[in-house]
Order: structure tokens, then C-alpha cells, then sequence
């Protein structure tokens, strides 16, 4: 038995700089960045005070006033981006039998901005130990359990097959798409609504990301505060967004003359099993899910036209990565363009896997790499193609995208171009 | 008069924030031994870092929090830090 | 060709029972884990019963170096995980580390952890929170501490849909071993008996307000009036079969048959999906609706919640059609943690050919309900269903045989 095969025919992304995909595009391919002081809420006792946020206005974005109520801002963005996807598909969900398609929304810290807030009205600003359920709104519990966000993906498509939230930390995104496309060939659905969602630029966030001095203190330039693989990093910048997949069995998309922006062709999951936070220089478990993602997609290392890297701007992670795509590429590696968009659109936590993912197939798309912004001063330790400051126009037919995360997970993802003898 | 800051207030101050390692014996003569040896990896000294800022108000920001650093070395620069005329 | 993939330990914290054996005596034994809250003062709020895990000492169980960084809900999911890989009889060390996993669920991850360094944020300030933070709370700290402490570095992950996620944990797990894993550590415990986790629970509007430990949570009973929130849960090995024989292993059974759906948006007049999800997993294992010998129901104590989930048993196995069992009615509903406590009771019920009992609960007739009740019941085990249903529309169900 041939092994079914799965296909991205719609994209949905909500990030900084600009909602929709055209915006998103315009931003990479323009190499700006979104960064900037932050506004959400006043920043003073904080060591890190920039972010890259989303203008985002709910309403406009076709949130009914109850929708907007009820959810919290990563559900919001995760519905906004899932309905661009699936008009973007062109998919006609109400012919399809609503069994056969699934949700899978990846989310790190779930609805933690909405539970910081509500925790501040019902603690009474931290004053009260037995916090007043009286003051409780009556959505709480869909904070409570970020499982919500799959749950309100599922209604606003009519999906009633199997669905989950997906929450391995900062590798979310990648593994809910993952989760989706094993659903996908096993045969337990046939189209797949699959993406992450995080809105976590929230007071509790940056306190947890100041202790651990991971997030930036570069506070004077914002703009250019998120700098991955340069020499003067020292953090990451803290995102929000979502993106949301259409995703499908090939032989139906094909039946139905879809556009088919890209195959998942490969994906795997490992752990370092060694740090809830650090990472070993030698980057062996994200070579060891490199390794496995390239042989589930039967390719070579040396097949892949473009990596698009966590990039998280950490000294740690830059370094990390660097070894495993040196280990599993060989020097193929220093032949290979590698780009962090974490420069323009930040680090969204579980949700810029999925964005990621959005970056790679549309690279694919316009034969385009979008470029590291602000890698002025390389480190020797860093010593691959980052595509500084501008994006190139390249031929790529293959892509490597890679997350890593808190908890130790390290998760890769090999994209296509959809061959059409096939 | 400052405050001092003493071996046995970084054992109380370890143990409350990070525990201790089952194969370590903090009486022991530890003064000179890397946090790492004893057991204390960097989130272990982060948050140690920061209850002895919290608790003596202080800032250890210009400390380097390295896998190789002593108690002592700790200790003193806490106490560099308590010192008036390092805070003039 | 799919690779059998089957169940060789099992590790418990629950209400009723510290540890596997504890637990399933005192499950038959009727003994229930629910009384007042004790870990906070709950007499200012309208729901005051509990399903707390009595006795847990986590000094006794997890190193010293990881108390300061873990949950409650961690510190008892790393000592179900050592009692499920010693009832496993498998030492990590002897196995190659990517040839080991971890999948868990969770509903609410470390909440009692994030409370308090809310609290600390917002009457102290950000410095007041702990380097710990970061990811003490999240849902995927079980996954990443288990993987840590056992070296196990091979595929894993963490899947939130409330009650449901057990399932899907086991699903998910049994997943990575058909791809080629040959074990993962799975199931889940969830803990978040605090106040702000009070308060959340309180607003999903389905807890009983009874203050009567016998009266306060009985399922498709006429007296349904909502459930007493619990902790804890269940940690389960899983291996391919092959493998788990090779090692002459002492296998619970097998992990046959998995099918989840997601009901439809509310006032669509559609049917609710636990029946499909039901014809999945007796699907998926090739089993007959006549082969099951016990379902082991949600359970949602909510009477409409009752009533479509009594209707989906009798659509598939017809009025009366199969014995059903709760025995949560004895820990409480442990969200995540639930689903995984299910599948251990009822491979306990294939390994002694006994039924647990639901608890203090007259089974109304209308549910057309073949409810064990009272005691434990005598049958011959070879095939059971577990179903879980989450919050929002989530439904699995999982076939475990003999």
C-alpha cells in the first residue's frame, strides 16, 4: 500500500506587522521588522520591554461580539488566521463529510494572558489568597484549558473529527502540523485544520522570561532588538500571531484541481532529555529529528534548498542549531541558505512553528528567501549563510524548518514542491 | 552596620530555591568547589541569584553566573554589594 | 501490517489509592477518595468537596532538586512514571534513549504553580517570580521532566482536550510505536485543587454543589447534579508487542482500537459524536459490538450529558446491551488524568474478571443502562471500552483487550 500523502492547499497567518498572508509576505520579503517598545501594558518593571504585538481590532477581523467575549486573544487570532485558510483552500468544507476533518491548534502558554487578567480581578490584584469566584467571568474555564482554541477552530469550520490542542512549548506549531499529517495518512481524517496559536505578551510572560534572562534587554532600539546569529545577541523578543493550514490527502486535492502550495514530506519529533531550558552545544537530538524527517521524506541533506531555523537570537540556541544542521547536512550545510524570521516577527512561543511553516512554503512560493534582519556582526561560532539583512531570490524547491523548545523538544519539518508526475 | 552574608545563608538560600542534590553534602567543606560540582545548573543559579537580591536588595546583574563559580566567590560578591562604599 | 501495541506497567495516584494495587483494591472495595478540601479553605465558595490524593509526600518520591521547579501535578506524575516503569520491569538505562518516548495530556498544566507566582507578581512585582516559571506551569512539563529524568529522548509530545487528551495521549503514543518507537511513557495527571483553580473549575458551570461525599456525584442517576473535581491520574507503559514479549514482559493487554470526533457547533441539531467516536475504536480494532464485555463510561454526572452518552451506549450496544461501569464515582473526575485511570481499572478488570462498581448511584431506568452498581460483578473480561468526553465537544474512546 502507497503511503498517503499530505498537502498544504490553504494558508491563514496573523502575525506582527500585519494580518493576512499578503502582509505577512510583504513584511519577510521587505526584511522589516515588527518589533517595537511595548504598548499592551506599562513595561517599567520589566528587564525586557519590547515586543513585537499585533495591531489586531477583533471586530474587523469578523469576530462577532459573543466570539471576542468568550475567547481568549490566541483563540481570536487562531480563528481569524483559520478562516483565511480555509478561503484560501477553496475547499467547499459543507460538501465534505464533517467526520473527515480534524483540528490541530498548537499552543504553548495556551490562554495566558486572558488568565493573568482574570487572575488580577479575582485576587484583587494579588491582595487576596482565596481569590472571589464572584468576580469571575463565566468563560474562565476555556482559560482554564487552552483546549478551547481547537474546540472554537473546529466550530468556525464545521470540523467534527478529531481534534486536539497540541502543547509541546516553543515546538507547537511544527508538532500540531506534525500531529495533523499523521492523521492524515493513518486515514483517521482527510482534511486537516492545522496551525498554532499564541498571544502571551502579557505582564506574567515577560516577569517568567526576565528571571531566566531569555528575552532581551535591549530596550533603547527596539527595532532592531531581535538579532539572531549576530555576534551582539543577547535574547529573544517576545511575539504573538497564529497561522492555520488547510491541509490534505494529495489524491484529493489533486481531484479537485487545488492549488497545492507544498507536500509535508517529512516530519519527526525528539527530546534532548537533558534541560526544561538549556541545550547542549552539539545539537545531536535536533540533527537526530533532522535525520529522521529527511528519511520519512526520502530525501539527502543535500536535496534541501533552504533551511528556515528556530533563530531565537539566545547565544545557546543559535549555536545549537548551527551544529545540528552542520551534523545532519554535512557541508551541504555552508552551501545552504539559513534565515531566522524570529528578526522581523519575533518569537511567538508555540505558535512560530506554524508561522515558520507559513515563511518556508511561501519561499517555495516566490522562490524567494526571506532574510535574518539586523545580523550586522557575525559570530564565529555562527559561521553558515544567514542571508543577512535582505531577502534573496532563490531557487527552492525543498525546505527545512526546525523548532526547539522548552521542556527539551527539538522538532524538523521537510517541505516540498509537489511534483507533478507523482 | 551591613548585613553580612554568610556560607550558611547560601546553604539556606539553595536549599529553599533549588533543593539539593542526593549525592551532596552541603556541610561539607563545599567553599571552593564549582556550583555545578555540587549539583546546581544555571536556572538553579538564577534563582538563587535572584532570592538573594529579593532578600538583600541588591543587584547581582554584573556577576557572571558561570557553571565554574564558587560559593565563595559568591559570597563575596554579595558582600561587595552589602559593602556601603561599593554602593557610593 | 500494524504493529499490536500493548500496555506492561501501570503507575497510580489517585483519590482512592496511592499505587496500582492500592488503587484497584480500593476500588472494589468501594472505597472512595472524596471528602472536604483540604489544601485550601474552600467554605467561601459553593463547591467544597475534593478528590484529593491523601498522603503524597513528594520528599519521599522526587529528588530534592526538582521540588523547588516542580507542580504537584509533576511531582505526581514523575512517581507514577518510576512505579509504572518498575511495575513495567524496565530500567530506561538498558534501552537505547531515542527508542523511548514520552506522550502526555493535560488539561490546566502546573496551575497551583502559576497561581502562586501570579500572586507574587501582582502583589510583590515581576522580580518576585520565579526563574522556574518559565515552564513549571505549561502543559508540556510532564512530557519534558519525564524525558529528563529518564533519558528518554525518542519522539514525544503533550495533546490538551480536557477529559478527552487522556485518550488521545495513549492514541498519540500508540502512534509513535506503530511509526517504530518501541516504548513510550504515556497517560496523564492533572492537579489544580487550589483556589484559583477552584475558581476556574467553578466556572465551567458542572460541579456539584452537594457537601454530601456519598450524594455529591452520581452519574446517570436521578440525583445528577455535577461533578466533584478531583487530582491525579495514571501513567501507563506502552510498548510494541513484539518487543514487550521478547523481554517476556507480563502484558495487561492491548491497546486494540482508538476513535475520536468532535461534536458539532452547539445549535446545529446535529447528533453529539461519541457514538461515532465509539464505531471508530471498535473499528480501528476489528471488534464486534457483542465482543465488549464492560464500557467504562465519562460519566458527566450533567443529566443532559448523561442522557447523550447513555443514548450513544444504547445505539451501538443496543438497550441493556453492555454492562457500564464509573468508578470515577470514587475519585472524582480527574480531567486528564481520568481517561488513563479507566484504562488501568478495566485492564485490572480483564487480569481478575471483576467489574468495579459505580457508587452510590441508582442508575435511572430511562438511560436504559446496564449499570454495575453496589459491588463489584463477576464477568468474563476479555475486551473494554474506555470513553472520555472533553469540555467544548471533545470525544475518544479507547479499546483495550485481553
Amino acid at each position: 500500500m502507497t503511503r498517503r500523502r499530505v498537502v498544504i492547499t490553504g494558508i491563514g497567518v496573523v502575525a506582527p506587522g500585519g494580518i493576512g498572508v499578503k502582509n505577512f509576505w510583504s513584511l519577510l520579503s521587505g526584511g522589516r521588522t515588527a518589533t517595537r517598545g511595548i504598548t499592551f501594558f506599562d513595561p517599567a518593571q520589566f528587564r525586557s520591554r519590547v515586543a513585537a504585538e499585533i495591531d489586531f481590532d477583533a471586530e474587523a477581523n469578523g469576530l462577532s461580539p459573543q466570539e471576542i467575549r468568550r475567547m481568549d486573544r490566541a483563540a481570536q487570532l487562531a480563528v481569524v488566521a483559520a478562516r483565511e485558510a480555509v478561503e484560501d483552500s477553496g475547499l467547499a468544507f459543507g460538501d465534505l463529510d464533517p467526520y473527515r476533518i480534524g483540528t490541530t491548534i498548537g499552543s504553548a502558554v495556551g490562554a495566558t494572558t486572558g488568565l493573568d487578567q482574570e487572575y488580577r480581578v479575582v485576587s484583587d490584584s494579588g491582595r487576596l489568597e482565596l481569590v472571589d469566584h464572584t468576580y469571575a467571568v463565566p468563560h474562565l474555564y476555556n482559560y482554564l484549558v487552552p483546549s478551547s482554541f481547537a474546540a472554537e477552530v473546529a466550530w468556525a469550520v464545521g470540523a467534527e473529527g478529531p481534534s486536539t490542542v497540541v502543547s509541546t512549548g516553543c515546538t507547537s506549531g511544527l508538532d500540531s502540523v506534525g500531529h495533523a499529517v499523521e492523521l492524515i495518512r493513518e486515514g483517521s481524517a482527510d482534511v486537516m485544520i492545522a496551525g498554532a496559536s499564541d498571544a502571551p505578551i502579557s505582564p506574567i510572560t515577560m516577569a517568567c522570561f526576565d528571571a531566566i534572562k531569555a528575552t532581551t534587554p535591549r530596550n533603547d532600539d527596539p527595532e532592531h532588538a531581535s538579532r539572531p546569529f549576530d555576534g551582539t545577541r543577547n535574547g529573544f523578543v517576545l511575539g504573538e500571531g497564529s497561522a492555520v493550514f488547510v491541509l490534505e490527502e494529495l489524491a484529493g486535492a489533486r481531484r479537485r484541481g487545488a492549488h497545492t502550495y507544498a507536500e509535508i514530506a517529512g516530519y519527526a519529533s525528539r527530546c534532548n532529555a537533558f534541560h526544561m531550558t538549556g541545550l547542549r552545544p552539539d545539537g545531536a537530538e535536533m540533527a537526530e529529528a533532522i535525520d529522521v524527517a529527511l528519511a520519512e521524506a526520502r530525501m539527502n541533506g543535500d536535496e534541501i534548498d533552504y533551511i528556515n531555523a528556530h533563530g531565537s537570537g539566545t547565544k545557546q540556541n543559535d549555536r545549537h542549531e548551527t551544529a545540528a544542521f552542520k551534523k545532519s547536512l554535512g557541508d551541504h550545510a555552508y552551501r545552504t541558505p539559513v534565515s531566522s524570521i524570529k528578526s522581523m516577527v519575533g518569537h511567538s512561543l508555540g505558535a512560530i512553528g506554524s508561522i515558520e511553516i507559513a515563511a518556508s512554503v511561501l519561499a517555495m512560493e516566490h522562490h524567494v528567501v526571506p532574510p535574518t534582519a539586523n545580523l550586522h556582526t557575525p559570530d564565529p561560532q555562527c559561521d553558515l549563510d544567514y542571508v543577512p539583512l535582505t531577502a534573496r531570490e532563490w531557487a527552492t524547491d525543498a525546505v527545512l524548518t526546525v523548532g526547539s523548545g522548552f521542556g527539551g523538544f527539538q522538532s524538523a519539518m521537510v517541505l516540498t514542491r509537489p511534483k507533478r508526475s507523482v | 552596620m551591613s548585613k553580612q552574608f554568610t556560607l550558611d545563608d547560601l546553604k539556606r538560600i539553595l536549599l529553599e530555591g533549588a533543593g539539593a542534590d542526593e549525592s551532596v553534602d552541603l556541610d561539607a567543606d563545599i567553599l571552593d568547589l564549582g556550583l555545578e560540582e555540587l549539583g546546581y545548573e544555571s536556572l538553579a543559579l538564577l534563582e538563587t541569584a535572584s532570592r538573594i537580591e529579593r532578600e538583600y536588595g541588591i543587584s547581582l546583574d554584573e556577576v557572571e553566573l558561570t557553571h565554574t563559580l564558587t560559593p565563595r566567590e559568591l559570597i563575596d560578591a554579595v558582600n561587595t554589594c552589602l559593602t556601603p562604599s561599593a554602593a557610593a | 501490517m500494524t504493529r499490536s501495541v500493548v500496555v506492561t506497567g501501570l503507575g497510580v495516584v489517585s483519590p482512592n489509592g496511592l499505587g496500582a494495587k492500592e488503587f484497584w483494591t480500593a476500588t472494589l472495595a468501594g472505597q472512595s477518595g472524596i471528602g472536604p478540601v483540604t489544601r485550601f479553605d474552600a467554605s467561601p465558595y459553593p463547591v467544597r468537596l475534593a478528590g484529593e490524593v491523601p498522603g503524597f509526600t513528594a520528599r519521599e518520591h522526587v529528588p530534592s532538586r526538582l521540588i523547588p521547579q516542580t507542580d504537584r501535578m509533576t511531582q505526581l506524575a514523575l512517581t507514577a512514571t518510576d512505579w509504572a516503569l518498575a511495575d513495567a520491569g524496565v530500567e530506561p538505562e538498558e534501552l537505547p534513549e531515542f527508542d523511548m518516548g514520552v506522550v502526555t495530556a493535560s488539561s490546566s498544566g502546573g496551575f497551583e504553580f502559576g497561581q502562586d507566582e501570579l500572586r507574587k507578581l501582582w502583589s510583590q512585582g515581576s522580580q518576585y517570580v520565579s526563574a522556574y516559571q518559565s515552564f513549571a506551569w505549561f502543559y508540556a512539563v510532564n512530557s519534558g521532566q519525564i524525558s529528563i529524568r529518564n533519558g528518554m529522548k525518542g519522539p514525544s509530545g503533550v495533546v490538551v482536550s480536557d477529559q478527552a487528551g487522556g485518550l488521545d495521549a495513549l492514541a498519540h503514543a500508540r502512534r509513535q510505536i506503530r511509526k517504530g518507537t518501541r516504548l513510550i511513557v504515556s497517560g496523564g495527571v492533572d492537579a489544580s485543587i487550589c483556589p484559583w483553580g477552584w475558581v476556574a473549575q467553578l466556572a465551567g458551570g458542572r460541579l456539584s454543589t452537594s457537601d454530601d461525599p456519598e450524594r455529591a456525584f452520581l452519574p446517570f442517576d436521578a440525583g445528577a447534579r455535577g461533578h466533584v473535581p478531583g487530582e491525579g491520574g495514571a501513567i501507563v507503559i506502552l510498548e510494541a508487542a513484539e518487543a514487550a514479549r521478547q523481554r517476556g514482559a507480563r502484558i495487561y493487554g492491548e491497546m486494540a482500537g482508538y476513535g475520536a470526533t468532535f461534536d458539532p457547533a452547539p445549535g446545529s441539531g446535529r447528533e453529539p459524536g461519541l457514538r461515532r467516536a465509539i464505531e471508530l475504536a471498535l473499528a480501528d480494532a476489528g471488534a464486534d459490538p457483542a465482543e465488549v464485555d464492560v464500557v467504562f463510561a465519562d460519566a458527566a454526572a450533567v443529566p443532559e450529558l448523561d442522557r447523550s452518552e447513555a443514548a450513544a451506549i444504547a445505539a451501538v450496544f443496543g438497550p441493556r446491551g453492555v454492562p457500564v461501569t464509573a468508578p470515577k464515582t470514587m475519585t472524582g473526575r480527574l480531567y486528564s488524568g481520568a481517561a488513563p485511570l479507566d484504562v488501568a481499572a478495566a485492564l485490572f478488570s480483564i487480569e481478575d474478571g471483576l467489574i468495579p462498581p459505580t457508587t452510590h448511584v441508582t442508575a435511572r431506568p430511562d438511560h436504559r443502562l446496564d449499570l454495575v452498581t453496589g459491588a463489584p460483578r463477576t464477568a468474563r473480561v476479555r475486551t473494554a471500552l474506555v470513553l472520555a468526553r472533553g469540555y467544548g465537544g471533545f470525544n475518544s474512546a479507547v479499546l483495550v483487550r485481553a
